[in-house]
C-alpha cells in the first residue's frame, strides 16, 4: 500500500511540475519546437531543471542494492539501438510537432475537463494498443522465421 | 506566441526531476509517462496496474491543484478535431514502438547515461522541430 501513496505522490509532484512550467500548454511546446517563429525557450529550462535533479540523483539512488519499498529497480532491459527505437520516436514527433502534447501533458490536462485534451487522450491510447497488436504480429512473425530456419 | 516563462520552467522541470527521484528511490520505477500508460493499455499483472493508476490519478490531481489555485489551466491548442485525433494516434503508437517519450527518455534515460534515450530524444525532437515548420510555415 506504501509503494501505490508514493507512487500517487510521485504522479502529483509531477502533474504540478508539468503545470507551473506550463508544459501543459500545447502552445509552449509549439513555441520552443517552432524555430523560425518567436522561440520560446521555456521547454529547454524545464528540461534542465529537471536534469539537475535526475542527473546527480539517479546514481545515488542505483547504487543501493534495492529501492526502499521494493524487491528490486525495474530499468529497461534494451541497450542495443535498434529500428523500433528511432521508428518510433520519429513517428512520436511528428505527432508531437501537430498537437504540442506529448503523454505526460496530455494526461495531466485531463483535470481541465476540456474535450479537445480527452479526444488526443482517447487516440493516444488506441495508437498504443494498435501499437502492441503490431509488436504481438512482428514477434510471432519472426518467431515463425526461427522455426523455419530450425526445421531448414 | 508564448512568452517565455524561464523561471516557472526551472521549477516546475524541477519538480518534475523530484517526482522521478521519489519513484525511483521507493517503488524502483521509472517515471515515463507512455510507459506507465502503456502498461495499463496492454494488462499486466494486477499488483502492477494499482501503482501504475495511483501514478497517473496524482498526475492529473497534480494540474488539478494547480488549477484550483490559479483559477485554471493554460490550454492553447494548434491542433483540432481530426488533426488531434491523428496527432494522438501518432504520439500513442510512436511512444509504444519506440519505449519512451519526453519524461522516460528525456528526463530519466538521459540521467542512467542510455545511449538508446539520447538517440531517441534528439530524434523526436528533430522530427517535431520539421514537423512544426512544415505544419505553420509551409502548409499554412
Amino acid at each position: 500500500m506504501k509503494t501505490v501513496a508514493s507512487s500517487l505522490l510521485s504522479g502529483f509532484i509531477f502533474g504540478l511540475g508539468l503545470a507551473v512550467s506550463q508544459m501543459i500548454d500545447p502552445a509552449r511546446v509549439i513555441g520552443f519546437l517552432d524555430v523560425a517563429g518567436r522561440w520560446d525557450a521555456t521547454l529547454l529550462f524545464v528540461m534542465g531543471g529537471a536534469l539537475a535533479v535526475t542527473v546527480p540523483g539517479f546514481p545515488v539512488i542505483l547504487s543501493r542494492p534495492h529501492p526502499l519499498l521494493a524487491p528490486k529497480f525495474s530499468l529497461p532491459a534494451k541497450t542495443e539501438i535498434d529500428r523500433p527505437l528511432i521508428i518510433g520516436a520519429a513517428i512520436f514527433g511528428v505527432g508531437w510537432g501537430l498537437a504540442g502534447f506529448c503523454p505526460g501533458p496530455a494526461l495531466a490536462a485531463l483535470a481541465s475537463l476540456s474535450p479537445s485534451v480527452v479526444l488526443f487522450v482517447a487516440a493516444m491510447i488506441a495508437g498504443q494498443w494498435l501499437a502492441s497488436r503490431v509488436e504481438l504480429r512482428s514477434r510471432g512473425a519472426s518467431q515463425t522465421v526461427c522455426d523455419d530456419g530450425g526445421q531448414l | 506566441m508564448t512568452e517565455p516563462n524561464l523561471i516557472g520552467g526551472l521549477i516546475g522541470g524541477g519538480l518534475i526531476g523530484l517526482a522521478s527521484l521519489l519513484l525511483l528511490a521507493v517503488n524502483g520505477r521509472i517515471a515515463g509517462i507512455s510507459g506507465i500508460l502503456s502498461g495499463l493499455v496492454t494488462g499486466g499483472m494486477p499488483g502492477d496496474r494499482l501503482w501504475r493508476s495511483a501514478f497517473l490519478a496524482g498526475l492529473v490531481a497534480g494540474a488539478g491543484a494547480y488549477a484550483l489555485v490559479r483559477g485554471g489551466l493554460p490550454l492553447h491548442f494548434q491542433a483540432q478535431g481530426l488533426w488531434l485525433i491523428l496527432a494522438g494516434l501518432l504520439v500513442g503508437f510512436g511512444t509504444r514502438i519506440g519505449s519512451g517519450c519526453t519524461s522516460g527518455h528525456g528526463v530519466c534515460g538521459l540521467a542512467r547515461r542510455s545511449p538508446r534515450s539520447l538517440l531517441a530524444t534528439v530524434t523526436f525532437i528533430f522530427v517535431a522541430v520539421i514537423t512544426v515548420f512544415l505544419y505553420r510555415h509551409v502548409f499554412r
